[in-house]
């Protein structure tokens, strides 16, 4: 068990992008985005195996995902959750004066949570402005 | 005619107990406009998904409201935008990358992934005139720090540190100029940079695609500013031309269409009055949320809901929000109005820009569900209602000598 700082990238895949064209509140688009892919020499160093949930802290937030085998090569060092409503839980929204959010290349630390329970794209953007009323 | 039971049809006013009630579209355009009316700076983004018609009957309700007008761009090619302005854009259409170009480099983007038909339409495998020999006849550079399915597609996988475009960029003009580099840069061998160089160098016709891969990270504006002038620094020695991967089907269209309106492609701040004011980082959705400066939200045909950093969304929804969209998404479902629209390209007509800025026409493929307006018919309607609200004139429909829904009473040409 150990707490790992990594280099996260979020961005598109084509298992999300077609997910998320049959809905953000379909299985499929839950299966796709509440992941995060990290090397197995990573998950080494973080004491876990594949298909642990892990807590993603960044420094504008925290989510819940459960770790994957990168399903495109991904070398020791960043993490990668597709973009979605995960992703966006930690993504931070400094914008170098630009506009655009820092969606790719910020630090978050990464440890093991074998015990929390993945949370669905509706209970966390809900529940994040207070509207959550529990259910599925 | 076949209809889809899982797409909403009447829209939706969130109660004080935090339900959803359908409320009839008169009501949904009267709290619309009245919302628009009494913010001081309300926030009108998306639009990746509507239609340009759509896209200009927002424009005249923003120029009403006093609003910021933005667009997808704004969390996504708008650095590019910015690079644009400074550096120029010498590009072409995706016919001529598939005629001619013989060297394709990908730079953070991830077309196998992110643009699924780009590779087979233009730019690996297709037979163009100067590319008889399709795939074989050209040469594919990946730039991205993991070995994505395109990486694994090309001749030459640059495999760059997360972050450090900016020096690669950097890199590969100073040897293009003749010049000497580090061993390493970036993370990457110099024999494979100067390899690199020289297939650029030595094509025909060098086409660079660029992605997120620039914009969502460290520098921004800058590698992109810096991927343009590789550009001009190729077209001394052969022939080179660059283009943004915009994504989402008309994403190209509210840079046209909002730039023959207010003269600015994104981040159109009109809540001076007189003019249009643009200014990225300060009229820019997300700058602008989590400053907490606008006291209205309306999300169209894009999700703030699920794409915005979360931080973002909890700020917009201190204030009214308003979600126009054919379907549930995650905007929808925490807005405070949600109103159905029919779908630009599917069962709604209209032009769109393509990412080479080409527009193409759109026929409607399915009738539309009985009831449901366009978004053009909606912010038309919408507009009109703040006008009768505000005693005016609704000067910009008596324009439109081609209003689609049956009420124009005042068509100046008939």
């Amino acid at each position: 068990m150990a707490k790992v700082i990594m280099n996260m990238i979020t961005q598109r895949s084509i298992e999300e992008g077609a997910a998320m064209e049959q809905g953000k509140t379909n299985p499929n688009y839950f299966e796709a985005c509440s992941i995060c892919e990290i090397n197995p020499e990573d998950m080494k160093r973080l004491g876990i195996w594949k298909n642990t949930n892990v807590r993603v802290t960044s420094e504008s937030g925290s989510v819940i995902v459960k770790a994957i085998e990168p399903s495109q090569y991904c070398p020791p060092g960043p993490a990668h959750i597709r973009q979605g409503v995960w992703a966006n839980q930690v993504v931070p929204p400094r914008t170098q004066s630009t506009g655009t959010p820092q969606y790719s290349g910020f630090p978050v630390t990464i440890e093991p949570a074998m015990d929390e329970k993945l949370k669905t794209a509706l209970e966390l953007v809900q529940g994040s402005v207070g509207l959550w009323k529990g259910g599925k | 005619m076949p209809t889809d039971p899982t797409r909403p049809r009447i829209p939706r006013k969130r109660q004080p107990d935090g339900s959803m009630k359908e409320i009839p579209y008169e009501e949904a355009i009267d709290y619309f406009a009245k919302t628009l009316l009494a913010a001081k700076k309300p926030l009108i983004y998306g639009f990746g998904s509507t239609n340009c018609e759509g896209m200009s009957a927002v424009g005249r309700i923003a120029e009403k409201a006093g609003a910021v007008l933005d667009n997808c761009a704004t969390i996504c090619h708008g650095p590019s935008f910015l690079a644009m302005f400074d550096n120029g854009y010498p590009s072409c259409t995706l016919g001529e990358a598939k005629n001619r170009a013989d060297v394709v480099v990908f730079w953070g983007c991830n077309p196998m992934h992110a643009h699924p038909r780009h590779t087979s339409r233009y730019s690996i495998f297709p037979r163009g005139y100067f590319t008889g020999k399709g795939q074989m006849q050209r040469t594919v550079i990946s730039v991205d720090p993991r070995e994505t399915d395109t990486a694994k597609l090309a001749d030459v996988h640059l495999m760059l540190d997360q972050g450090h475009d900016y020096e690669l960029f950097n890199a590969l003009r100073t040897v293009l100029r003749g010049h000497d580099i580090p061993d390493k840069v970036a993370g990457i061998d110099k024999e494979t940079i100067i390899k690199s160089a020289e297939i650029m160098k030595k094509a025909k016709f060098c086409m660079i695609f660029f992605g997120m891969g620039c914009t969502h990270t460290d520098g921004r504006n800058h590698n992109v500013d810096h991927a343009i002038s590789l550009v001009r620094d190729l077209n001394e020695h052969s022939k080179c031309s660059i283009m943004a991967m915009r994504g989402h089907y008309n994403i190209a269209g509210p840079g046209q269409v909002w730039s023959w309106q207010f003269g600015f492609p994104y981040c159109i701040d009109l809540s001076k009055g007189t003019h249009a004011h643009m200014n990225p980082g300060e009229t820019s959705s997300i700058d602008l949320a989590m400053r907490d400066e606008v006291d209205c939200f309306v999300n169209v045909g894009a999700e703030a809901g699920a794409h915005f950093p979360i931080q973002a969304v909890q700020h917009l929804k201190k204030h009214p929000f308003i979600a126009v969209d054919p379907n549930f998404c995650m905007a929808s479902e925490i807005a405070d109005l949600h109103i159905p629209v029919r779908i630009a390209g599917v069962d709604e007509p209209g032009v769109v820009y393509r990412m080479d800025n080409v527009p193409i026409q759109f026929k409607a493929v399915l009738k539309g569900l009985p009831g449901v307006p366009s978004d053009e018919e909606l912010f038309d309607k919408v507009y009109e209602r703040m006008c009768e609200l505000s005693n005016c004139a609704p000067i910009w429909l008596s324009a439109k000598e081609d209003r689609k829904y049956p009420h124009n009473t005042n068509p100046v040409v008939s």
